[in-house]
């Protein structure tokens, strides 16, 4: 389905890849809903997989006990909902990520306060 | 058309016909088509706008005479409680920051209404149409003008208040009743209606009036409880427009139906979506509770709506689709939406807080299958931490619905563990939704929806800086950028109520108050 309308109707979307300085990706943290909502992130295409969680994700998540006891070469990580195994030595780019990519990641043992996905 | 003769004296039913359709005239050097453009291209058929039934039976010189009774009242009470101190007698300086949210996110789409309804006014073939839309346009632009002097007395006394024009169109939360409104605006005269009059209006308002202006008069808000009723009375006048136009759309033509059906799908579930800050309200809030989320939900839309969509069926109208969900989402959304803005609060210009005690025993005993299992645990460790003074803000920005603007925050249907993610691929492009109904929205209309303002978004693009702002100078904040962008005042507006301006200010004043009145 369309816009129905009097004329023609053709506007430029928004958030398209140009308009930002750095691809925007979205992060998860499964089992932890005392953070409200997912984060939104525009980070380098070269940045290696590997920094994202024990780097770039502590300053949004670092607040939660559990987030130090991460063993991050055990996070289980789903992209657009579907498993997914990076090679966290290779860059975004290489993994193949791309501008509005949704990352969540399931840390194994590790479900929120008392376990209560908080 | 000949004029007809007045006689002396009219009787209710001819002067009634006589000040409205009888105004109205069939153009002759314009085909009508031309001069109404814009109430075709939709799809809606009509055949006969005599058919139109006028909801309101008023004339303008009688409107003009009841508005201006209820305005003088209204003023009375307001410079009443200006006299009086009326802002010493509320229960908590808590209280004041729904009033906040209220002036600054409900008070705009009043004057978005004001235009909608001019527009509709103004489009409409039918006369009957056209002046029972002006009427509401000209009410809708008394309830901006009400609450707006209503609520400027608080800004005398409290933070947050003083530029709520400006925050509208800039502030992140704000993006959500905005958009909301800009969506229906946007739409032709017809859907227009259906989202404002009927989905809105009439299945959904009596949510945000009724319990909030009772919540406002058992916390000692005098004024607002008078804005809220004065505003009350017209909105009986709007939910009859919606149903008489739903109604008319549907005896038209058969061929309507299925298009006023997906509208009130759409905008069902649009409403809803925007009534979360209304549920966070009511059960976070008011320091003194009149009854639950849950409970106005229960009583104003499943009892009430249950009977109107049964009512519908005659015509081939069914249930909105995401009634099943928005039901299941009277256990939660109150919860979700107040854990968000205290995640966000660094960025908020109202005030948030943990729940004392007593208030979590509340939540507990009116939420039994989910608050204690799911939303407390975060409370107690939030209310440790503060104790500790290590107080929680999320700085790292949210990832928002594309179509209602609100942070990912709703869970999956069944499962209140899993956050609800959506995704469509529309030119190459993602878009994200937070639930089944969102996406169908987006779906159906994607050349809108791409076009989403959204402040996250414009953020990281850079366009919600001053323009005299060096972001690459050395030490450049940018958050606290964006909180100058949006006319904040960082560290009176903001943060936790604990330990805020308008708390210490309060406890003086009252204090001070409680003496004067014991001499």
């Amino acid at each position: 389905m369309s816009v129905v309308a009097l004329k023609p109707y053709s506007f430029p979307a928004k958030d398209v890849r140009e308009n930002f300085p750095a691809p925007l990706f979205f992060f998860g943290w499964e089992d932890h809903l005392m953070f409200g909502a997912p984060i939104a992130l525009p980070l380098p295409p070269d940045t290696p997989f590997g920094a994202v969680g024990p780097t770039v994700l502590s300053s949004a998540y670092g607040y939660h006990p559990d987030f130090a006891r991460i063993d991050w070469s055990k996070v289980e990580w789903l992209k657009s909902g579907q498993p997914w195994s990076p090679d966290s030595v290779k860059s975004l780019a290489e993994n193949g990520l791309k501008h509005k990519d949704v990352l969540r990641f399931r840390t194994p043992g590790l479900s929120g306060l008392n376990g209560s996905c908080n | 058309m000949d004029t007809p003769v007045i006689k002396k004296k009219l009787g209710l039913k001819d002067r009634y016909a006589a000040m409205t359709r009888e105004l109205a005239w069939d153009t002759t050097y314009q085909p009508m088509d031309k001069v109404f453009p814009y109430d075709k291209y939709e799809g809606i058929k009509i055949h006969d706008w005599d058919k139109w039934e006028d909801p309101f039976r008023l004339t303008m010189d009688a409107y003009w005479k009841y508005q201006g009774e209820k305005e003088k009242k209204l003023y009375a009470v307001i410079e009443a409680f200006a006299q009086n101190n009326g802002q010493l007698g509320i229960t908590d300086a808590r209280y004041v920051n729904a009033l906040k949210l209220f002036l600054t996110g409900v008070t705009p789409l009043e004057y978005y209404a004001y235009r909608g309804f001019a527009h509709a006014g103004r489009q409409f073939t039918g006369a009957g149409a056209r002046v029972a839309c002006q009427m509401q346009s000209i009410d809708e632009l008394r309830h901006y003008q009400t609450e707006t002097h209503a609520l400027s007395h608080y800004n005398k006394y409290f933070n947050g208040l003083h530029s709520p024009q400006h925050m509208f169109d800039r502030v992140w939360y704000l993006s959500v009743p905005k958009s909301f409104f800009e969506d229906a605006y946007t739409g032709g005269p017809f859907e227009f209606l259906t989202a404002v009059s009927f989905s809105f209006e009439y299945v959904l308002t009596n949510l945000l009036f009724v319990p909030f202006m009772s919540g406002a008069a058992h916390n000692g808000d005098m004024s607002t409880v008078t804005f809220g009723f004065s505003a009350q009375s017209d909105e009986s006048r709007h939910m009859t427009l919606g149903i008489e136009c739903i109604k008319f759309m549907l005896e038209q033509d058969p061929d309507n139906v299925p298009i006023v059906q997906r509208w009130i799908d759409k905008w069902f579930w649009r409403g809803y979506r925007l009534l979360s800050i209304v549920a966070m309200m009511q059960d976070y809030m008011l320091p003194k509770r009149v009854m639950s989320w849950r409970e106005s939900w229960e009583m104003y839309v499943e009892e009430n709506g249950e009977a109107l969509f049964r009512d519908l069926a005659r015509y081939g109208i069914r249930k909105p689709k995401g009634w099943i969900q928005a039901c299941e989402g009277k256990d939660h959304i109150s919860h979700q939406t107040f854990a968000v803005f205290y995640n966000y609060n660094a960025a908020a210009a109202i005030h948030t807080w943990v729940p004392k005690e007593e208030e979590m025993d509340w939540l507990s005993e009116k939420y039994p299958e989910t608050f204690d299992q799911l939303y407390k645990p975060r409370w107690d460790y939030w209310r440790e931490q503060a104790n500790k003074g290590n107080r929680f803000y999320q700085k790292t920005l949210p990832m928002l619905c594309q179509t209602c603007q609100i942070p990912m925050i709703f869970t999956e249907p069944g499962d209140a563990t899993k956050i609800a993610y959506r995704e469509s691929d529309y030119l190459g492009n993602k878009y994200h939704c937070c639930s089944d109904h969102c996406k169908e929205i987006f779906d159906n209309e994607p050349e809108k929806y791409v076009q989403s303002w959204l402040p996250p978004q414009q953020i990281y693009q850079g366009h919600c800086f001053k323009p005299d702002v060096d972001p690459t100078k050395e030490g450049f904040d940018p958050l606290l950028a964006v909180l100058d962008y949006y006319n904040m005042n960082v560290g009176r507006d903001n943060f936790d109520f604990d330990g805020s301006e308008d708390q210490k200010n309060f406890a003086a004043w009252r204090g001070d108050f409680t003496q004067g009145a014991q001499k």
